[in-house]
């Protein structure tokens, strides 16, 4: 006997979001509010599958939906929305790059972190605070002048900063520290932080409310091939057919890719972050330290947010090592000693795709029908936006989008490799 | 922190060694075609399970070790000399 058929899924709008909608369900006992996202159970086939519900699979989907007004889609979700990547993450955008095709990409995200929540209906909370990389030699100087000089030159802000300055805007940096003296840093005015769960939902949100099909507790256990070509996909909720699929599950695409006969210039490492108890406001810049790699912003509800590098090597453990929390900690101290006494309140390790050149693929790849979005290293999030328009352009228009061009996946056997720090082929450098 | 079982100093801890990545590719010989030298480069079967690595022990001994470790549960099964033959397990045992 066959199982009953579904319910059709109920494509109820939510409605337009805004303070007067607040006010009237206030008065009505908020009972008029409806679900964000409808919960699409998988029809036989869709146009478009897009394998990972994180923050670039939704806004692959949104795009695909409102630039090219195709809905024949799906997103496809292992777990519950925004509990991957997308809300582990330590929430920063910036777009200050050294090498030009960098800062056009990262700068045509930041435009569209800058318009996100009109175009979405929704608050995530987009909040240009500034990011300030701090200098502590004068060879640092040169490099990061250079670079301010370079994204100036393509038209995005980027201003040098006296020591004086750096303590004007955080007075809790030690300048005279004595390992690593603060000589400067680097501002970039527009760059901050957005609530990151926020993007998971604004864009699941808008782009259900286009027709898309958000379809959660579903994962891919197989992708089905017939003369070379994709065909589709086998789910733990059956199977389903495509006209052409597209990964966007960084952290897991070696997998996701075998499944297709596909091996990636990509390494699966562990990045940690951590997050404070909650103190009054002391820091209203996104602040980096340039002679260690460790990073803080505070959040609204006043934790102290902050990260370093990756643990190092190969890793599939959700959870980080105590040498690089010991060197985070060290760096934290070092150059914010007021920090010193606070508590950690939480302490996370997330799944990061390292390729090898420390570059993003946004691609065709050598199989017929099959998209990849991944590769992201530690910086996933300030691209969201980005990453999925020019997916979503990817896919329906078949070529690159041109600031996007540049991070196909035939660059590294043509070596036109994006190596921003200019380390060669060793993710656990990058 | 993994302890790494060095066979020349003893089992040490992780941040005595520094990390160079995968063990298993092969520099291939001169009359090799474009597409050997780009999957010796770039391209990595990144398991996860049984990975076969180098670690230089850095603050020890300084030599280059040949580890194999489990990526998910960071379990060390064996360690060897650079030189020495170890092999991942059977296609079949390495989750």
């Amino acid at each position: 006997m066959d199982p009953p058929a579904p319910p059709p899924s109920p494509r109820r709008s939510s409605g337009r979001y805004s303070a007067l909608r607040l006010l009237r369900e206030g008065l009505q006992q908020q009972r008029g509010w409806t679900r964000a996202w409808a919960k699409a159970a998988p029809k036989p086939s869709y146009r478009v599958l897009i394998i990972g519900g994180g923050g670039h699979g939704l806004a692959t989907a949104y795009y695909l939906a409102a630039q090219h007004g195709i809905t024949e889609v799906a997103v496809l979700e292992r777990g519950p929305l925004g509990l991957g990547n997308v809300g582990r993450n330590t929430t920063i955008i910036r777009s200050n790059y050294f090498h030009p095709a960098n800062i056009r990409f990262y700068e045509f995200s930041l435009k569209l972190w800058e318009g996100l929540e009109q175009a979405l209906n929704f608050n995530a909370m987009v909040s240009q605070r500034g990011t300030l990389n701090l200098f502590h030699t004068e060879a640092q100087r040169d490099l990061f002048t250079r670079r301010a000089n370079q994204m100036r030159l393509l038209g995005v802000d980027a201003e040098a900063v006296s020591a004086a300055d750096v303590k004007a805007l955080v007075p809790l940096v030690d300048l005279d520290n004595g390992r690593y003296p603060v000589l400067g840093g680097f501002l970039q005015r527009r760059g901050g932080t957005v609530r990151h769960d926020a993007v998971a939902w604004g864009y699941a949100r808008a782009a259900s409310e286009r027709g898309v099909d958000i379809i959660e507790h579903c994962e891919v256990t197989a992708i089905n091939r017939s003369g070379g070509r994709v065909i589709g996909v086998e789910t733990t909720r059956g199977s389903i057919q495509a006209d052409l699929v597209c990964l966007a599950v960084a952290g897991s695409s070696s997998r996701l890719a075998r499944m297709a006969g596909l091996v990636l210039p990509i390494e699966t490492h562990v990045l940690q972050a951590f997050v404070s108890e909650a103190i009054k406001p002391v820091l209203d810049v996104v602040l980096t330290y340039g002679a260690g790699h460790f990073y803080v912003s505070q959040s609204d509800k006043g934790g102290l947010v902050f990260g370093g590098a990756i643990d190092g090597y190969n890793s599939y453990a959700q959870r980080g090592t105590l040498p690089m929390a010991e060197e985070v900690a060290a760096a934290a101290v070092t150059l914010l000693p007021g920090l010193a006494r606070l508590k950690i309140l939480r302490q996370w390790g997330g799944l990061m795709d390292m390729s090898m050149d420390g570059s993003p693929v946004i691609s065709q790849t050598p199989v017929d029908g099959l998209l990849l979005n991944g590769g992201w290293c530690y910086g996933g999030f300030k691209a969201i936006p980005a990453g999925g328009f020019t997916t979503a352009h990817l896919i329906a228009t078949g070529a690159p989008h041109p600031v996007a061009a540049h991070l196909d996946l035939a660059r590294f056997a043509e070596g036109r490799m994006v190596d921003e720090r200019g380390v060669g082929p060793f993710p656990f450098a990058h | 922190m993994l302890r790494i079982p060095c066979p020349w100093c003893g089992t040490r801890d992780e941040s005595e060694f520094r990390y160079r990545g995968d063990a298993t590719r092969v520099r291939p010989g001169p009359a090799a075609t474009r597409a050997d030298f780009v999957s010796y480069l770039y391209e990595r079967d990144n398991p996860c399970g049984w990975h076969l690595e180098w670690w230089l022990h850095t603050g020890g001994c300084r030599k280059l070790l040949k580890v194999l470790r489990h990526t998910l549960t960071h379990e060390i099964r064996a360690v060897a000399a650079a030189h020495e033959p170890l092999a991942l397990p059977r296609a079949d045992e390495r989750g």
